[in-house]
């Protein structure tokens, strides 16, 4: 007997499973109690994003999305170079002074500019699916993240993501990653300290209008 | 890692006198007990949210076999491959054929509790394989050959004196005891191995038997780079960790983070599905998950199986008064607090580890602040049952139990030995009514007073009271 078999037979011998009651439970995927918000989506978001020490701008409108980017960098003194997810088209960079290229992310690059799938309320929570056009890294490897988000894909709860995820997507991409505010460690004495090994800083950028491509990767 | 619980009783008395771990504990318990009791106010019901949570837990192992079953064709459904582990030495097997597989140098790896029960990084290295621990107090442990005293602070017993020299020893720059400056350096040493690692290796918060996921919770972002940039990501986790479905995963993320640090949500929670598609532009090319058993499975079905719905919060370590004075090191193995003592002696065997259903009050504060309501002080109490039957106490406390059971089927014998005892240790007592210094009970009379009774036993008391 292999492994696999022994280790199941092992299991197996202390249980006794109802397939019927477990198919159920896999195609209903019931939700667990939920946390009630009474504020109105964005403003709970907002919120919450900042108590995550993630910094919040906008709503803005499309057009002003490079310059409150350029202006979020010069005011950090950082570089206005920056990699894109390749999924973000329309927006005149060049016009602000910001030269961005759209690429998967390397270890040399300042600063990373994602969508997301959606954001969170309830926790200040941004939402990035893994895809052709979404690579994983571009909120991963620069010190800098900056997430351009539709107010319109602000959804209620982690259920509501997955909702969402299931109905556009079926089965989940690679990597679903959920991001609340810059990395941290606390391991030295407890003390919380922004940038570890990801972004020491995300600005998430909240966008009033549709723009296609920076919610979901355009599928094609 | 290197098991030493026999050795519990020494280690405990000697951290009791070391200064600076008794600031670094103090420092844990004021910080995480504090900041887990400030996080959930934020939950409107929490008897309601907690109930849900054992729920899941509970359901997930009644049904264990055929989760793990779901839980594996979804993996093999998204390129994926799952290995069954019966032990530590098949875990090591099973992960030198990868490595030989895929042509392995160099291995960056992010916590995991798992990976420890099972010495990878010893076994790796010495088949020449290079393994860099990148969680930042995981990897401070690694320079200075430590094993970690917290599940999730793993390097609490350390403070940033000790790391700032370690540091300098280990690379070789200026000595700095910022904080902050501590984390970069840090940072700057470990970005070059993430970008040149073979295999990644994580551990699972949680499986996800509906979609053949592996959920990892993050702060640093160590989880997401060790698991985006080498060609190899390996998972390796206990076979109780699966749970049904996405949405189970979101109530017990509520609990695990505000349970665990005090966090709302991790900086990081990150869903991985197989490997990288064909047109992903990153993510690594094999998908791997080893699913450990080391002892799990015996559980199943037996008084002790609450214990496998823990999800590792570490929350009852935190508020237990014998971890709050002596450290996770005096455990002896990979799991300190409550939940060590009542795991390690299953997972290595009672004899080997014969203090730890011992090392506890039974306050009970462990299973108040459990978040899948494990009643621990039960299972420890269980486990002391199990050695006494298996002969496992000292001679002269099962010599003592006997004669105390005697008395205690002896009402009459009983009745008369009490008020001899009340009447002798009332003699002894000072001026204050308190007893510096009892023969046989110095463990008690060492470290404070013993206060003496009345004079007047129980049964006086009701005798007097009933003729009256
Ligand atoms: S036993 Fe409960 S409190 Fe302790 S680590 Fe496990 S889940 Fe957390």
């Amino acid at each position: 007997m292999n492994s696999r078999e022994t280790i199941l037979a092992r299991v197996r011998r202390a249980r006794t499973s109802s397939d019927a009651v477990i198919a159920t439970r896999l195609r209903e995927h019931p939700r667990g109690p939920l946390p009630n918000m009474s504020e109105d989506l964005l403003t709970r978001f907002r919120e919450r994003a900042a108590r995550l020490a993630s910094d919040v701008q906008g709503p803005l409108s499309a057009e002003q999305v490079p310059t409150a980017v350029a202006n979020y960098l010069r005011e950090r003194s950082l570089p206005v170079r920056a990699v894109r997810w390749p999924s973000i088209g329309s927006f005149e960079w060049g016009t602000v002074g910001m030269s961005v290229e759209a690429r998967a992310a390397r270890a040399d690059d300042m600063v990373g500019i994602t969508g997301a799938f959606c954001a969170i309320a309830e926790t200040g929570t941004l939402m990035l699916l893994s895809g052709a056009d979404t690579p994983a890294a571009t909120s991963l490897l620069p010190e800098t993240h900056v997430a351009l988000v539709p107010i319109s894909r602000i959804v209620a709860r982690m259920e509501d993501g997955w909702d969402l995820l299931r109905m556009e997507h079926g089965l989940p991409p690679r990597a679903v990653n959920f991001v609340s505010g810059p990395s941290r460690t606390a391991d030295i004495e407890q003390t919380v300290t922004l940038g570890a090994h990801g972004p020491y800083r995300v600005c998430i950028v909240l966008v009033a209008d549709a723009v296609t491509g920076i919610a979901r990767p355009v599928v094609g | 890692m290197k098991l030493s619980s026999a050795q519990f009783k020494h280690t405990a008395r000697k951290n009791l006198h070391d200064v600076r771990l008794q600031q670094a504990l103090h420092r844990l318990q004021e910080r995480f007990v504090g900041a887990r009791a400030a996080a959930l106010t934020d939950i409107d019901d929490l008897p309601r949210l907690r109930a849900a949570a054992t729920e899941i837990r509970q359901h997930a192992l009644t049904h264990l076999d055929v989760y793990l079953e779901q839980f594996e064709r979804q993996v093999v459904a998204s390129g994926g491959q799952v290995h069954w582990a019966r032990d530590a030495a098949e875990v090591n097997r099973i992960l030198l054929e990868l490595a030989a597989r895929y042509q392995v140098r160099k291995v960056a790896k992010s916590k995991s509790m798992v990976s420890e029960e099972c010495g990878i990084n010893e076994m790796l290295a010495a088949n020449g394989i290079e393994v860099i621990e990148t969680d930042l107090g995981e990897y401070i442990l690694q320079l200075a050959r430590e094993p970690p005293s917290h599940i999730v602070a793993p390097v609490v017993h350390k403070n940033k004196e000790d790391i700032a020299d370690l540091f300098v020893r280990h690379h070789h720059r200026p000595r700095t005891t910022e904080i902050a400056e501590l984390c970069r350096e840090a940072r700057e040493m470990l970005r070059p191995h993430f970008l040149s690692a073979d295999m990644g290796i994580s551990g699972a918060n949680f499986l996800v038997a509906e979609t053949g996921s592996a959920l990892i919770v993050t702060n640093e972002g160590n989880g997401r780079l060790v698991t985006t940039l080498p060609r190899v990501h390996v998972a390796i986790t206990g076979i109780e960790k699966v749970v049904p479905t996405l949405e189970d995963v979101s109530v017990l993320l509520r609990l695990l983070t505000r349970s665990a640090t005090g966090q709302s949500i991790t900086n990081y929670v990150s869903v991985l599905t197989g490997h990288k598609r064909a047109s992903d532009l990153d993510g690594p090319e094999h998908f791997h998950v080893i699913l450990v058993d080391n002892g799990r499975s015996q559980l199943l079905g037996t008084e002790l199986e609450a214990m496998l719905r823990c999800i590792r919060c570490g929350a009852c370590m935190n508020h237990c008064p014998v971890y709050q004075n002596i450290g996770g090191h005096a455990y002896g193995w990979v799991y300190p607090g409550p939940m060590g003592s009542v795991l390690t002696p299953n997972l290595v065997g009672l004899s080997e580890a014969r203090d730890l259903p011992n090392a506890s009050t039974f306050c009970g504060a462990c299973a108040e602040v459990c978040p899948v309501s494990i009643p621990l002080p039960d299972l420890l109490r269980h486990l002391r049952v199990r050695q006494l039957e298996q002969g496992l106490r000292p001679r002269r406390e099962r010599g003592s139990l006997r004669v105390w059971a005697w008395f205690a089927q002896h009402p009459r014998a009983y009745a008369w030995a009490s008020r001899l005892a009340a009447r002798l240790l009332r003699a002894v007592a000072n001026r204050r009514g308190m007893i510096r210094r009892l023969p046989l009970a110095g463990g008690w009379t060492d470290g404070r007073d013993f206060p003496a009774p009345s004079g007047r036993t129980f049964r006086d008391l009701y005798a007097r009271r009933t003729s009256s």
